[in-house]
């Protein structure tokens, strides 16, 4: 159903969309039931003239029965969404499959930056790609993130992966994603951070291993790959140099 | 309107109304610097590195404050007696006391907060000293509070009016007590 | 016993302005909670035009930039809550009501009455005023979460920062101070005969709200004391690199604001039961199981706050534990609804105004009910937190709370309140209007916020799934369906003071309802029972076979 809203581009968009269906589909069905005996009972017992009402205390026993089988009913459905729902919460936040790369995001008012390992594919070297507002990633591969903001709380999001998760100031929060489908899909800020919270916007594009490679030579620094004797970068550099293909 | 409505005087639970809200205003107390000392026990127990600022707190005056607060409460507990016993201008005399009490509680911290100060601790000074100001403050404006109460109230007990209300301020009293003998092991003991 | 207090006749400032009346008291906080209503939804229409509008400038406003938007929303739902829903079905009528249903002659201690109302209304002053000082009003949404919302040079609205945290732990303050008098009055100030279950449900409800709200509040005056420090005395309770940490004030804050939800919820519950047995003449069909769940919502109300703070960094194993009790609390509620669903069965309804209301609460606010799932599920809710789908839930929940169930009980007690009837014609028109009219304005948004519209946001122009004409569609009709909201609102308002004085003059029981309010005039005098009652029975005794009448009051004896 959501994928009709909005495309799912990650491995685990598919399961909270499954999530989505199945309860809707159970309160649905609840939903339903409720309003049509609710109209129904409307409509019964309109007052008519000459029939007078019931007395009904509900102590009477098979009348309490048709409020405590469906309460009954409604803890079943709670249990069923409850394991679906512990399940997926599980497997996108409780565990962290091998990483194939891991990025640094990082918030702050008002504009998303990330810090991707270079050449040598080790983050905190010399030939690290650093980029402001566009995150580049290659398709059917593992990413770890680690998130942190500057100054405010802020968060991550990006719809079309269903990724979400708030940056908070003074720590590293870490998660993963794996984009399954090429594209670019919106970065949002989902956490109110200030006036230029709706202008934090960004750009996750998802490429072929093959396109993605091009794109890491292109801006690489070949000069800098090679001087070994420099020493790396510090984490929170000051000064990011703006990469925008 | 200077009668008392009906509503007030009725007692279907038996206990007086006064008492009543007596107690769900110390509830509701309770509940504010109840979160206020989890907050601070918690930040404690992360940052034990705050020993070394807490070692600055001085237990002497923190102590003497407390027997101050201890007895000015048996001083509440007199003056509940005598209420009992119908006598106002006693239970007036005691309220005054316990007042007193109060005074020379806030007037010791005065001088120990200057000392602090000049030592260069504020609330600004971050971490154990926010907490300690704040916990601290709190504590001694429901004093200052508490004071101006207790001679509201001796003023109509010293006539005989109103004498219920000596229990109703005593009970208060107590409970201000009872969060300082929880702020002084946590802010002047535990260095 | 009589009652008659002998007393001079009062001045109109000693009547109106420095009464301890508890139905004056009902008034004022009525009317200044009416008044803020206006002002909420005029915010509510300005930031909705620029939606559907985005950058055009707005009729009765002018350009909605990006941080007034901020404070536009902040705003609205501060006042919403603060200073509407909780003034006017607490205050307002727990003030009218409870004595009266109680059979005395006001609250137990007026005088503490009368200033709870005095710091209520200083607080509204002050939120007010931040809308006129420099930087405007606060920008940080109504959560305020730190450090956004404890450094001015963050949320660039500093002055209006520290006046909205002042105005609200004032307001706190204030309902601090109006619970006393509720929870004292009804445990001690019942009339003779009057035992634990002969009480009204609506009367139990707001008791029991004030008592939520009395045990979740605490932590986050607390809180909101370091918050205001932080803000004007450069302490670092909040701010991480002074040791503070930005995750405790969203605990203390959502340990309160949860219970909150319930705090507002039950009132408008009970408005509800009691137009629900009188205008369906039929007994409430379980009354102490509905007073068992209510104290088990409450309860339950104290260990699912983190479900607001699924995704913000807490320690991901917590999650499932607030998913538990999240979907937990769905089941009371549930057991409430469906009690009052059948009350209807074997009854004689009549589809008065009031009535209409009543049922309408219901049918909205199941909706409200089951869309919470899809959040209180964590899974879901990594997709759907901050969405349009968390905002049409939550107003399928408040808008019945706040407007549905508050239109049921002023339509339904207005004759006692004001001693006139209400056009009937007009109140009907007036509920047909709002309801489609509110459907209309919040499906849209469930769809905005599942195609991924996220909250707080002016406009979408820079996030290109978001910026579609489809979307931008959907919000225009929300828009526009809010339009037509307000102005059947004027109805209501035309309605509610033409009636003053032209209204058909109202008896004392037109409603043909057993509690002890309907049994004196309409309006009541002071001091409200020339003889005051005694009880005999509980108060839903409605078509009792073998009695003449179809209702039997408590008062009567035989």
């Amino acid at each position: 159903m959501l994928e009709r809203y909005l495309t799912g581009a990650s491995t685990y968009a598919q399961s909270i969309d499954h999530l989505f269906i199945l309860i809707a589909v159970l309160v649905g069905f609840w939903l339903i039931v409720a309003e049509t005996i609710l109209f129904w009972l409307i409509f019964k017992f309109q007052h008519t003239e000459g029939r007078p009402t019931q007395h009904i205390t509900g102590d009477e026993e098979h009348l309490k029965r048709w409020i405590a089988i469906p309460h009954y009913l409604v803890i079943l459905c709670d249990i069923v969404i409850i394991v679906a729902a512990i399940t997926v919460w599980f497997n996108i936040k409780q565990s962290m499959p091998p990483a194939d790369q891991t990025v640094r995001v990082f918030g702050q008012q008002w504009a998303w930056s990330f810090q991707q390992p270079g050449p040598d594919g080790i983050l905190d070297t010399a030939d690290d790609i650093r980029t402001v507002g566009e995150l580049h990633v290659s398709v059917n591969t593992t990413y770890h993130f680690e998130l942190r903001s500057r100054d405010v709380v802020h968060s991550f999001a990006v719809p079309a992966f269903r990724l979400k998760q708030d940056a908070m100031p003074g720590r590293t929060i870490n998660g993963w994603f794996r984009p399954n489908r090429v594209g670019t899909y919106d970065i949002q800020c989902t956490q109110i951070c200030g006036m230029g919270h709706a202008l934090m916007a960004g750009r996750v594009i998802v490429e072929t291993q093959q396109e993605h490679a091009a794109w890491l030579k292109s801006v690489s620094n070949p000069t800098m790959a090679v001087r070994q004797d420099l020493p790396a970068p510090a984490a929170e550099s000051s000064t990011i140099a703006e990469v925008r293909p | 309107m200077n009668t008392r409505p009906i509503a007030n005087t009725r007692s279907v639970t038996g206990i007086p109304s006064a008492r009543l809200i007596t107690w769900w205003v110390i509830a509701s107390e309770i509940v504010i610097f109840g979160g206020l000392l989890v907050i601070y026990v918690m930040h404690r127990l992360g940052h034990p590195e705050w020993q070394a600022s807490a070692a600055h707190t001085n237990t002497w005056a923190g102590g003497f404050n407390t027997f101050v607060l201890l007895t000015s409460s048996l001083c509440a507990v007199l003056a509940h007696k005598a209420a009992d016993a119908q006598d106002g201008p006693r239970a007036a005399k005691l309220l005054r006391l316990t007042s007193l009490g109060g005074a020379v509680f806030l007037i010791v911290k005065a001088f120990e907060w200057s000392r602090d100060i000049q030592e260069g601790f504020v609330l600004s000074s971050g971490g154990f000293w926010s907490f300690y100001y704040t916990l601290a403050g709190l504590h001694g404006l429901h004093v200052l509070a508490g004071m101006v109460i207790l001679l509201l109230v001796a003023a109509d007990a010293a006539k005989n009016q109103e004498l219920q209300r000596v229990e109703c301020i005593g009970l208060y009293w107590h409970f201000v007590d009872i969060v300082w003998i929880f702020l002084f092991p946590l802010l002047y003991i535990a260095k | 016993m009589s009652a008659q207090v002998h007393h001079a006749e009062p001045g109109i400032f000693q009547k109106y302005f420095w009464s301890t009346d508890h139905k004056i008291i009902a008034m004022q906080y009525l009317f200044t909670g009416m008044a803020m209503g206006l002002v909420g939804g005029y915010l509510a229409y300005v930031f909705r035009m620029q939606l559907a509008f985005p950058d055009r400038y707005v009729p009765g406003f002018g350009i909605v930039t990006p941080g007034k938007y901020n404070s536009l929303v902040t705003m609205h739902g501060s006042i919403m809550i603060f200073w509407v829903a909780m003034p006017v079905l607490i205050a307002a009528f727990g003030n009218f009501l409870i004595p009266l249903m109680i059979g005395c002659d006001d609250m137990a201690f007026p005088r503490i009455n009368r200033l709870s109302y005095q710091i209520f209304l200083l607080s509204a002053l002050v939120l007010i005023s931040s809308f006129l000082v420099k930087g405007g009003a606060f920008g940080g949404a109504w959560t305020a979460y730190p450090p956004l919302s404890a450094v001015g040079a963050y949320n660039l609205t500093p002055l209006g920062a520290t006046l909205w945290l002042v105005a609200v732990a004032l307001e706190f303050v204030a309902f601090l101070l109006g619970g006393i008098n509720f929870t004292v009055t009804l445990m001690n100030s019942r009339a003779p005969g009057m035992k634990m279950f002969d009480i009204p449900i609506v009367v139990w409800m707001i008791v029991l709200a004030s008592v939520i709200f009395m045990a979740s509040v605490g932590p986050l005056i607390a809180g909101a004391v370091l918050l205001l420090f932080d803000q004007t005395l450069s302490t670092g309770f909040y701010d991480p690199s002074r040791g503070g940490d930005p995750l405790l004030w969203q605990h203390l804050f959502w340990f309160f604001g949860h219970p909150e939800v319930y705090v507002v919820l039950l009132p408008a519950m009970g408005i509800v039961a009691e137009i629900l047995a009188v205008f369906a003449r039929k007994k409430l069909f379980g009354y102490k199981t509905i007073l068992y769940t209510a104290w088990a919502t409450g309860i339950l109300s104290f260990v699912v706050w983190a479900h607001h703070q699924f995704v913000a960094g807490i320690d991901p194993r917590m999650a499932n534990i607030f998913s538990v009790t999240t979907l937990l609390i769905s089941i009371p509620i549930a057991e409430m609804v469906f009690l009052y669903i059948a009350t209807l069965y074997g009854g004689s309804i009549h589809l008065d105004t009031p009535m209409l209301w009543a049922l309408g609460f219901i049918a909205e606010f199941m909706i409200g009910g089951v869309t919470g799932i899809f959040l209180g599920s964590a899974g879901t809710d990594i997709y759907l937190h901050d969405t349009y789908f968390v905002i049409a839930h939550f107003h399928y929940t408040f808008v019945p709370i706040a407007i549905i169930s508050v239109f049921g009980g002023l339509t339904f007690w207005y004759p006692k309140m004001f001693g006139r009837m209400l056009n009937e014609t007009l109140g009907k028109i007036h509920f047909w209007g709002t309801v489609i009219a509110f459907n209309v304005i919040f499906i849209p948004l469930f769809m905005t916020g599942v195609a991924g519209d996220q909250r707080r946001v002016y406009s979408y122009a820079q996030f290109a799934e978001q910026a579609r004409p489809a979307l931008q569609h959907l919000r225009m009709t929300s828009t526009f369906a809010l339009l037509a909201l307000l102005s059947f609102q004027l109805l209501f308002l035309f309605n509610f003071f033409w009636s003053l004085r032209n209204g058909k003059r109202a008896e004392a029981n037109p409603w043909r309802s057993n509690t002890l309010e309907w049994t004196v005039a309409s309006p009541p005098p002071h001091g409200n029972f020339a003889e005051l009652p005694t009880v005999y029975r509980g108060p839903y005794e409605y078509g009792l076979p073998g009695r003449t009448d179809d209702y039997w009051p408590q008062n009567v004896p035989e």
